[in-house]
């Protein structure tokens, strides 16, 4: 604004041959190698990549802001034709705010938590404007009002922690823009927020960035949200850019093998476990100081030619055309793209058995004291409600649904960290429901095991790999002599495709890939029949993600094991399950096979969550349906259907019944039922959310 | 809040009890008595007559009744010698007490509010916690006065930037001095300041920057009546010394964890300057783990003063303390005991009130 020496057909921000590394007491950490891309005035441009490969350094490069040990070793950063890496400490405090502005990952943790939102948004332009308080504060009113938040005046008056976490990334958008920069740079907005809510946020961005013309540097691991948000991709890989373009080209002609693999080992909409598998990039990530000589995707990359590919630094090449397309491949000329990935093997669809575990009107409710100070009523949370479903031998039954729908306590009353209110719990031909884990025999509990979240905190940090199988194996009493159990352990870290030497190391030495198969070794120690895998691969990056997901099928057809796959990433659970039961506030409200499930009619809920699902397919054509507002709390939960306050077929149904009366279970048919008030005729109706394009 | 309140003072009331019950009990030891009528009677009295001094005084009977006599739950002693003088805990009350033609009560305790009288002092032991608290409020204030402001100064420059060379020494200093107890900093302080013959004293008289013979006077004793920088310097930084390392520790882990949270990065990349964004953003946020620590140097402060007091001759709370320990002097004792109980736990009930307020996202439970 300022500077009047920028001309505007001039990309706003350009960086060149950026080089950033990390200085430790041990050796120079190179994190970012010989990065450039532009930002012309209006676009969005996608930074994505795998955790690690540089793309968050980056953006704090922009900012100026790599802490004490990162420091900038080579290039530039211009932005409105001023180099960023040269100016003084001053200088950068007066754009930062306001002519670039920052979205972070985590809402909760970027808003001070003992600052009103009023205060914290209003300092903006006071700093950078030398704006009057009064004035301040009406225009935070106003853009609070602009990113579609309910009861500005409230709000302003709010503390951090007493909005939801959706609210809160809106405020922090809301105080990016409180001075119209010219650049924003987001972060991974959207990764620690559930699905429906992700889709207003990425639509209020989407709006925002067309209003206000403001460009964007958006960082994601998520193709699917580049695909919706940005006009340009950037593809990054450990530390390097490899490919650039436009998003089409990227999506539709990419020219870098790490590209197409990243693309083939995603779960898009016509992959299937049985017919299409997905394709796992071999190997693992490369630790920075550990990159292989040349192209750092060579060890991994099925077009590897010795000798060529890892004699030099490969450069970026342009592509011909003018859309400025670039790869990091020497061998983008001869690869043939188009051609399928090599022998995906299909494997036979397995048959379901016989019942191992039935609910039947299971409900877990827990009781609240509702004042911090003893007094008041007690509420009741009603986590669980009615739930009722079978699961067979080798069969994959997926529960999805958004943060608080009650589908870990399930998990939870499943295993026996809770016990039930009510209802019946049938595992193979045992009534668990009330029986705490404490109090199961070990056969149960060796039958019943669980993959958690989070391989990262779930094993224990101060006993090798090794040790903690074989500990499991101890107590699930298998073995009867400890040679025996090591042979067992061993084969174990077979199954789940880890080296025999691994045994040895200690969890801080492995990746989270490998993590979560010691993870899965462990669940299988016992010869588990059921696995609950409670997200087994959310915390995991996307190449990963595939090679996990691979596994546990492999491990399943081999023992017949019941996957109970509790996940919020819809396709995931398209590609990998049998059955799916969808849950919000405690209800079950739709259940049948993927097909029915994924297909109308559908359930209200399930439309929307469907089509909030970012898809990384140019040819997909989805539905937009953005619920408004966020899930009600389970402790006041709204009376008739849960899903009244956000439902928008709301109106089809007469009289009014939504708001009264919880839906009975109605079943379509085919075991498909639905929770629902809807008539017939309206269901049937129901256009499908996500639709191919016609090639 | 009234409720946690309440719970709160209850629980106040019963430790109160509860302690002073076994004070009670451990001053009223056979052996502690017998001490105390030898050293009221005479010494060379034969077991005879100190357990008839002992009945005659209030001492018999059983120490729970005694106890309830203490409290104003039983009746007070009373005693008719041949003389036909009758005397009494609740005669004495009324002795003592202003207005001298009041009628003999039968229930004189602390809950009529009469705590007894003093052995050692020969008063009330209402005159003497009121003179002594009194004095020791001033030691106290002074020595917050000085420690709090320096030492969140202190540990706030620390801790705004972690491992640069102002932390580094800040830290060097505030482990020094919490690793220097108060008898051993009162004696330094004492030998380098306030000795004729050490420390900077003689070199000072001697070059006439001083006109006495000590920079600061090694005695507190003149405070009591007038408080005055020269006499009380000593006493507040021997207590002080020491919790300004502590506390200035305390806020330093804070600031530094607080610096390194993602909203200071947000406050930064808003463009707020790093003094700004220390004073407004991280300040708040650092001081709520000090604030409970410095509440809890009130408790501690009554430790302090004991020391600093005695080496001092101060007579506040601390001094007569010792006093009434070093003489088994019961009431006093009880007194104080009452006192530290009441200040130990009100403070505790004020630092979590106090968190509420510096955090937004406790509600009191």
């Amino acid at each position: 604004m300022s500077d009047t020496t920028w001309d505007p057909s001039k990309p706003i921000l350009e960086i060149e041959n950026l080089s950033i590394s990390f200085f430790t007491r041990l050796r120079e950490i190179p994190a970012v190698m010989d990065f450039s891309c532009s930002v012309m005035a209006g676009e969005a441009m996608g930074l994505v990549g795998e955790s690690g490969c540089g793309k968050s350094t980056v953006a704090l490069a922009v900012m100026r802001d790599l802490g004490k040990t990162g420091r900038i070793v080579g290039g530039s950063i211009r932005f409105k034709g001023r180099d960023l890496t040269t100016m003084g400490e001053e200088e950068l405090r007066k754009l930062r705010g306001s002519e670039i502005a920052m979205i972070y990952q985590e809402p909760m943790a970027s808003l001070n938590p003992a600052m009103k939102i009023g205060a914290q948004l209003a300092e903006v332009p006071m700093i950078h404007q030398g704006m009057a308080k009064a004035d301040a504060w009406a225009l935070a009113r106003q853009i609070v009002a602009d990113v579609r938040l309910p009861d500005p005046d409230r709000i302003l008056q709010s503390y951090p922690h007493q909005l939801s976490g959706g609210q809160q990334q809106r405020i922090v958008i809301a105080m990016a823009l409180m001075s119209k920069p010219a650049l924003l740079i987001l972060d991974e907005p959207t990764t620690a927020l559930d699905v429906t809510v992700e889709a207003g946020i990425v639509d209020l961005v989407k709006a925002l960035g067309e209003k206000y013309g403001t460009s964007m540097l958006f960082i994601s691991h998520n193709l699917g949200l580049v695909l919706d948000v940005c006009d340009r991709l950037c593809v990054m890989y450990s530390g390097e850019a490899v490919e650039t373009g436009n998003v089409e080209d990227v999506f539709d002609e990419m020219r870098h093998p790490y590209t197409q693999a990243l693309f083939r080992s995603i779960p898009l909409p016509g992959a299937d476990k049985n017919t299409h598998p997905l394709v796992a990039i071999p190997g693992n990530f490369p630790l920075p100081h550990e990159r292989p000589q040349g192209c750092n995707f060579g060890p991994r990359c099925s077009y590897f030619v010795e000798g060529r590919c890892n004699a030099a630094d490969v450069p970026m090449s342009l592509l011909g055309g003018t859309r400025r397309h670039e790869t990091r491949c020497l061998r983008h000329a001869e690869i043939d793209w188009d051609a399928p990935p090599a022998a995906s093997k299909a494997v036979a669809k397995m048959e379901p058995g016989k019942v191992v575990l039935k609910f039947d009107d299971l409900k877990k409710y827990y009781s609240v004291g509702s004042s911090a100070f003893g007094g008041g009523s007690k509420k009741v949370v009603k986590a669980n409600e009615t739930l009722s479903f079978e699961a067979r031998e080798g069969e994959t039954l997926a529960i999805v649904g958004e943060s608080g729908c009650g589908k870990s306590t399930f998990a939870k009353v499943l295993m026996g960290l809770e016990t039930a209110t009510s209802g019946t719990i049938m595992l193979f031909d045992e009534n668990v429901q009330s029986s705490p884990i404490q109090s199961r025999n070990m056969d149960t509990v060796s039958q019943l095991q669980m993959v958690f979240q989070n391989p990262f905190d779930t094993l224990n940090p101060s006993m090798s790999v090794g040790r903690q199988i074989i500990r499991a194996l101890e107590i699930f009493g298998q073995g009867s002599s400890d040679a025996e159990r090591e042979a067992r352990m061993l084969e174990l870290l077979d199954l789940v495709k880890l080296p025999r030497a691994f045994a040895e190391r200690m969890p801080r030495q492995l990746s989270g890939g490998q993590k979560q198969r010691v993870g899965i070794a462990r669940a299988f120690a016992g010869g588990a029949k059921v696995v609950v895998a409670d997200e087994p691969v959310s915390a995991l990056d996307v190449s990963v993600q595939a090679a996990v997901t691979d596994l546990l099928m492999d491990i399943q057809r081999k023992n017949r094991t019941t996957l109970l796959f509790i996940s919020h990433d819809l396709s995931i659970v398209r590609y990998l399950s049998d059955r799916v039961m969808v849950m919000y506030l405690g209800h079950v409200v739709e259940m049948g096979t993927t097909d029915q499930v994924f297909s109308p009619p559908y359930h209200p809920y399930t439309e929307a969550l469907l089509s909030a699902v970012p898809i990384a397919d140019t040819r997909v054509i989805k539905q937009r349906i953005v619920l408004e507002g966020d899930i009600p709390s389970a402790m006041n939960p709204p009376p008739g259907c849960p899903f009244q306050t956000r439902c928008r077929w709301k109106s089809q149904v007469a009289g009014g019944l939504c708001d009264r009366e919880v839906p009975p279970v109605r079943d379509l048919g085919d075991g498909h039922q639905i929770k629902c008030h809807l008539p017939d005729a309206v269901l049937a109706g129901m256009e499908p959310v996500i639709k191919m394009a016609a090639e | 809040m009234v409720v946690f309140v309440l719970r709160r003072v209850g629980i106040i009331l019963l430790t109160a009890l509860t302690l002073s019950f076994i004070v009670f009990a451990l001053t009223n030891l056979p052996s502690s008595l017998g001490k105390l009528a030898k050293a009221e009677g005479s010494v060379r009295m034969s077991d005879e007559e100190v357990q008839r001094w002992l009945d005659e005084n209030g001492f018999g009977g059983s120490t729970v009744w005694r106890y309830g006599e203490w409290l104003g739950l039983a009746p007070g002693w009373t005693h008719t010698d041949e003389a036909g003088v009758t005397r009494g805990r609740c005669i004495e009350a009324v002795k003592t007490s202003q207005t001298p033609d009041a009628e003999v009560a039968t229930y004189c305790g602390i809950l009529q509010g009469y705590w007894g009288f003093s052995t050692v002092f020969k008063q009330p032991v209402s005159e003497v916690m009121a003179r002594s608290l009194g004095a020791t409020g001033w030691l106290m204030f002074w020595v917050m006065a000085v420690m709090v402001p320096t030492s969140l100064v202190l540990g706030v420059l620390a801790g705004m930037r972690e491992g640069s060379r102002t932390d580094r020494v800040l830290s060097g200093v505030a482990i020094v001095t919490t690793a220097t107890p108060e008898y051993v900093s009162g004696v330094v302080l004492i030998a380098v300041l306030a000795s004729a013959t050490a420390g900077v004293s003689p070199v000072l008289a001697e070059w006439g920057w001083i006109s006495g013979k000590t920079l600061f006077p090694g005695t507190a004793t003149s405070a009591m009546d007038d408080i005055t920088f020269m006499n009380f310097f000593l006493p507040v930084m021997t207590i002080a010394l020491y919790g300004i390392g502590y506390i200035a520790r305390m806020t330093r882990a804070s600031m530094t964890e607080v610096m390194t949270q993602q909203y200071i990065r947000t406050a930064r990349l808003k463009g707020v300057s790093f003094r700004q964004v220390v004073m407004k953003h991280a300040l708040r946020n650092a001081l709520i783990a000090p604030f409970t620590v410095i509440m809890l140097q009130f408790p501690w402060l009554l430790n302090g003063v004991v020391i600093s007091e005695t080496l001092f001759n101060y007579k506040g709370f601390g001094w007569t303390l010792v006093q009434a320990a070093g003489n088994n002097d019961i009431n006093t004792l009880l007194g104080c005991t009452v006192v530290a109980v009441f200040v130990v736990l009100v403070t505790q009930l004020i630092s979590d009130i106090g968190y509420v307020f510096l955090n937004p996202r406790i509600r009191l439970a």
